[in-house]
């Protein structure tokens, strides 16, 4: 299974990190840039190495991800 | 494939939430939304009673069904009220270790003990923390907290065991990092008969982490490997207690049907 797009919303994200944390194929990665509330949102390393788990979509606190399958 | 976007389309009211960055809670909120997509209840049969608390913003702002935010303490009360009232509802309650154990414990004990037929998820993060991070009956034995800064010279008190002691049907313990188990207890509490107890161990990046010096990411690691359903964990968590008893609204109900004869 491979992912067309990762979304992420980046003013839903409050920059916690715990979706670069939990993914298992270090997918993601925390970036320097900010949203208009000044936190770090995540963003996408390498999407082919994305198995979309949807780990990230489960542990999300702010519904701010969105992975798009094939 | 449930996805978040469908979650949040379909069972948050709105969004962003008012929560810290890192915090449990949003989580909690995804789980829960989650296990009433499973079991496809519709959204008028469920009823949601939160008290006062970070945990109570779950169910009240956020969460798109019928909700009660009642007074500090008192969210079993006025859910044992509401189950009574309509036995056809689930009734569910999202309470913090504060506002059910500290201010509420009175209600929860008798709760378990009458068998009333509501599910209750209580977050449990260890300290008072809408108010400031002061010391909660749920706070570890030597665990610093803002007013206990040398330690807490009292010990936590066991809620699982303690609800599970006074005749619960089902009581369950996960942490933020068992999303899966947690959706699966919530779902098997909104399907039990009688009183079911989910204690969910959150983290509070802000006035639990900040004192202790971990932050979020690090107090989650903390649950994978410290919270073990065997002997190996430092702290135990798992399902505890899944029996069937007479529930205390079908009791009612005989009780009226036998007067009326």
């Amino acid at each position: 299974m491979k992912a067309l797009e990762i979304k992420i919303d980046k003013n839903l994200c409050k920059g916690c990190g715990i979706c670069v944390d939990v993914c298992p194929k270090n997918t993601l990665e925390s970036s320097n840039e900010v949203n208009e509330y000044a936190l770090f949102y995540p963003r996408v390393r390498d999407l082919d190495s994305c198995i979309v788990c949807r780990l990230c979509e489960l542990y999300c606190p702010d519904f701010a991800i969105e992975v798009k399958e094939k | 494939m449930i996805t978040a976007n469908y979650i949040k389309n379909e069972y948050i009211r709105r969004m962003p939430s008012a929560f810290c960055p890192g915090c449990g809670d949003g989580q909690i909120l995804n789980a829960i939304a989650r296990a009433i997509d499973h079991l496809k209840l519709p959204r008028n049969e469920i009823a949601a009673v939160s008290g006062i608390g970070c945990s109570a913003w779950i169910p009240s702002p956020y969460l798109r069904v019928d909700s009660l935010h009642t007074t500090h303490g008192r969210p079993i009360a006025f859910a044992t009220g509401l189950k009574v009232a309509n036995p056809k509802l689930k009734v569910l309650v999202v309470s913090g270790d504060g506002d059910c154990t500290g201010i509420g414990g009175n209600h929860l004990l008798h709760a378990a003990r009458s068998n009333v037929g509501i599910t209750v998820i209580m977050v449990n993060n260890g300290v008072y923390a809408m108010t400031g991070g002061q010391v909660a009956p749920t706070t570890e034995h030597e665990y610093k907290t803002v007013t206990t800064p040398y330690g807490n010279p009292a010990f936590a008190l066991n809620v699982s065991e303690v609800v599970a002691a006074a005749g619960a049907s089902y009581v369950a313990r996960w942490t933020t990092w068992h999303m899966n188990q947690l959706i699966r207890s919530i779902e098997k509490g909104l399907t039990k008969k009688g009183f079911s107890f989910i204690e969910v161990i959150s983290q509070c990046p802000t006035y639990e982490g900040r004192i202790l010096n971990m932050d979020h990411i690090q107090m989650l690691h903390w649950f994978r490997d410290k919270f073990k359903t065997d002997e190996k964990g430092v702290f135990r968590i798992g399902e505890f207690v899944d029996i069937e008893k007479p529930e205390l609204t079908d009791e009612l109900q005989k009780i009226i049907e036998k007067v009326r004869k």
